[in-house]
């Protein structure tokens, strides 16, 4: 069996998806973050989700462009973007990026394109609920010092602070916040289109002073729930020569290997 | 003759206070116009929660609970404020003691007991700005009349809490001497006891100087500060109501639409056609100045009471760059405040008003490239301004109107344009699935 199937692919069997996986620029081609993508198509498979991706049909969201200030390209990648989901009928969709999840949600609202959108922490909950997955008992995870990361984009951009940590919780693991957490978390530094451009003149890169701030909460591990935030952490461990004590999971990564 | 001081002193500090505030009220109009409607229900809860409930503010316990005790204690004295206007104009004494009684001792001793609360909040406050060094208050655009103006209101309140007490104290000595016109008004909580260890060893004249020098000194700091509001941060006690009313409801993270860009790439995509006689000309794109910001943003830079919370939480601050939210605010304001004077000066209209200078005169490119878009800022503004939004706009004034902006992001321009990725790669989009 395929890993995931297009929507294209879908409809050539004269079906309809469920959902629709939103890869997003990261989930595609950044190394570490394609390891979450195939974790969570993993994830979905095992719970009999149907869902498919656009693949080569997905573009940019267009989120560092427009963050830049660059309007005209934002507009121009997320009309295209918005054609090819009324085409397909997407009503429903799922994305590990929180930036794309954004976009997708609050901002292609305006442009002609309302969906349901659900980041993949949100959807995952929904699949515990509705029973189609479920946790080991005596998961990998359950008692491990667990520090958690809020986004920017996730949390204080759209409010969802619970559903990451209710994951958490299903696993069991002993969760210690950071100093700023929730509405008050630290960003990682890579938000607003600076993951594309070095830092400006200052006295310490931004996700060292979060990397120090996860520290402090002396973790086993690291969790997290966007691709930036976790390059930018991972970053941030290796200057302080702990990443290969301390790993930075995608909250999908600490559930597939603790599934029934 | 003493009411006709009064009333001559009221109206003259109505008239000049009316013409700081008519000054703002035009500054903040340089501002585009912006509909701001939506959930009624939802502004009024901001309104309650957290301009009136000072919500906010509870984030942070030590300086909430003294600055709550400031707030209460200027709120109450408003009672004790409409007392002094009808003694003043109609030169009466003490006019609703007799009729209130029991309750004017408990009102009265209620003010009393929260103006010492409020006294030790102002010291406390002092205290945090001068001697402790809290980091948020020694920040590079606090230097010069912004710690004068902070330090300027604080000694106002200690002032117009000495005058009370002179008052109040001077009056209770009086009253025990049975001087005639010093009708008993029952015991104070404060001034009871204040009052004759402080003046108990003076004779009447002075007493009667004492209690007359404290009234007027209360009255004449209201007037000043009154008069000295629209002109300093202070204004946030007022503002703060219409800037929690008129506060975006939408999720954070969702940035203003262009319409009129949305609109063009439309057509040139071949999705809509151009309007019949539509000009092919484009304006201008986001703001380089008060004109083409919002009058909301004009609103949130006269809101702010630089208190900083908000540089506090901004990660680029945190790391030493150059980004400091609380300057934007302040640096919006402040141009508001040149533009404005000039027009008034001028009579031009604002529409042909040029001066050559923008707000990139006042706010860098390395400050708007420092932003990570995180909200920070936005969350811990405890009247609910937006720095963030400006930034955005000046942002997309440089980008589209200047085409300037790092060069470091043009990469990532080409790539979203022609492989419509965020970075320019060689595999297909879906080769994640091979890994």
């Amino acid at each position: 069996m395929t890993l995931a199937k297009t929507i294209a692919e879908y409809q050539s069997e004269g079906r309809s998806p469920e959902i629709l996986f939103w890869v997003g620029c990261a989930g595609s081609f950044d190394t570490r973050a394609q390891r979450i993508t195939r974790t969570l198509c993993e994830i979905l498979n095992h719970a009999g989700v149907e869902f498919a991706i656009l693949g080569s049909e997905e573009r940019c969201t267009g989120d560092p462009a427009r963050r830049a200030g660059n309007e005209f390209l934002f507009q121009m990648t997320a009309a295209m973007n918005i054609e090819t989901l009324n085409m397909y009928g997407v009503q429903k969709i799922v994305t590990a990026c929180p930036h794309c999840f954004n976009v997708l949600k609050n901002e292609y609202t305006a442009l002609g394109g309302n969906y349901e959108v659900v980041h993949h922490t949100q959807l995952l909950n929904e699949l515990f609920a509705s029973g189609k997955l479920k946790i080991k008992e005596g998961g990998s995870f359950k008692g491990q010092r667990i520090t958690y990361h809020d986004s920017c984009y996730l949390g204080r951009a759209n409010d969802v602070y619970e559903a990451p940590r209710a994951l958490l919780e299903a696993l069991d693991v002993d969760l210690v916040e950071m100093k700023r957490s929730r509405k008050n978390g630290l960003c990682c530094g890579a938000g607003g289109a600076q993951m594309w451009k070095e830092d400006e003149p200052g006295n310490k890169r931004i996700n060292i002073e979060r990397t120090e701030e996860a520290l402090d909460t002396n973790p086993t591990a690291v969790a997290a729930n966007c691709p930036f935030c976790i390059t930018m952490l991972q970053d941030g461990l290796k200057a302080k020569e702990k990443n290969e004590q301390i790993p930075v999971f995608d909250l999908s990564e600490m559930i597939l290997n603790n599934l029934v | 003759m003493s009411s006709i001081v009064f009333v001559l002193v009221a109206l003259t500090a109505f008239a000049w206070a009316g013409k700081g505030f008519l000054r703002v009220w035009n500054n903040v109009h340089l501002g585009k116009k912006e509909t701001i409607d939506g959930d009624r229900s939802a502004r009024w809860n901001n309104v309650l929660l957290v301009a009136l409930g000072q919500k906010k503010m509870f984030k942070n316990w030590i300086p909430a609970v003294l600055h709550l005790f400031i707030y209460v204690a200027f709120v109450i004295t408003q009672v004790e404020l409409l007392e002094i206007f009808v003694d003043g104009i109609f030169g009466t004494h003490r006019f609703f003691a007799p009729m209130l009684g029991g309750f004017y001792t408990f009102a009265i001793s209620f003010i009393e007991i929260l103006s010492v609360l409020a006294f030790v909040a102002t010291i406390a406050f002092l205290m945090r700005r001068n001697v402790l060094n809290v980091p948020r208050f020694q920040k590079p655009e606090l230097k010069g009349f912004p710690a004068r103006d902070a330090n300027t209101i604080l000694l106002l309140e200690i002032t117009l809490i000495v005058g009370i007490f002179c008052m109040n104290g001077a009056d209770k000595v009086l009253q025990t001497r049975g001087v005639e016109h010093f009708h008993p008004t029952g015991a104070f909580a404060v001034s009871a006891w204040l009052g004759p260890t402080l003046f108990g060893s003076l004779g009447d004249n002075a007493l009667m100087f004492i209690e007359r020098f404290g009234w007027w000194l209360h009255i004449l700091t209201v007037f000043g500060f009154l008069v000295y509001l629209p002109y300093s941060k202070h204004l946030h006690i007022l503002l703060a109501f219409p800037n929690t009313w008129y506060a975006r409801l939408k999720p954070k993270g969702q940035m203003e639409n262009m319409p009129e860009i949305q609109k063009e790439v439309r057509i040139m995509m071949g999705l809509e056609q151009p309007e019949a006689g539509a000009s092919s000309d484009l304006p201008e794109f986001g703001a380089n100045d008060v004109f083409s910001l919002s009058w909301k943003n004009i609103l949130d830079a006269y809101s702010c009471t630089e208190c900083g919370r908000c540089t506090a939480a901004c990660p680029a601050n945190l790391t030493g760059k150059k980004l400091s939210p609380r300057k934007v605010m302040m640096d919006v304001r402040d141009r508001a405040e040149e533009v404005g004077a000039a027009l008034a000066a001028s009579k031009e209209n604002k529409a042909d008003y040029q001066d050559g200078k923008s707000l990139f005169d006042r706010i860098t490119p390395e400050e708007l490239h420092a932003c990570t878009t995180c909200n920070a800022c936005v969350e811990a503004c405890p009247v609910l301004i937006n720095p963030l939004d400006i930034i955005l706009q000046m942002r997309r004034h440089e980008i589209l109107t200047q085409s300037a902006g790092p060069a470091e992001w043009l990469p990532m321009f080409n790539a979203i344009e022609n492989a419509g990725a965020a970075w320019a790669m060689s595999t297909e989009r879906d080769a994640w699935k091979e890994g």
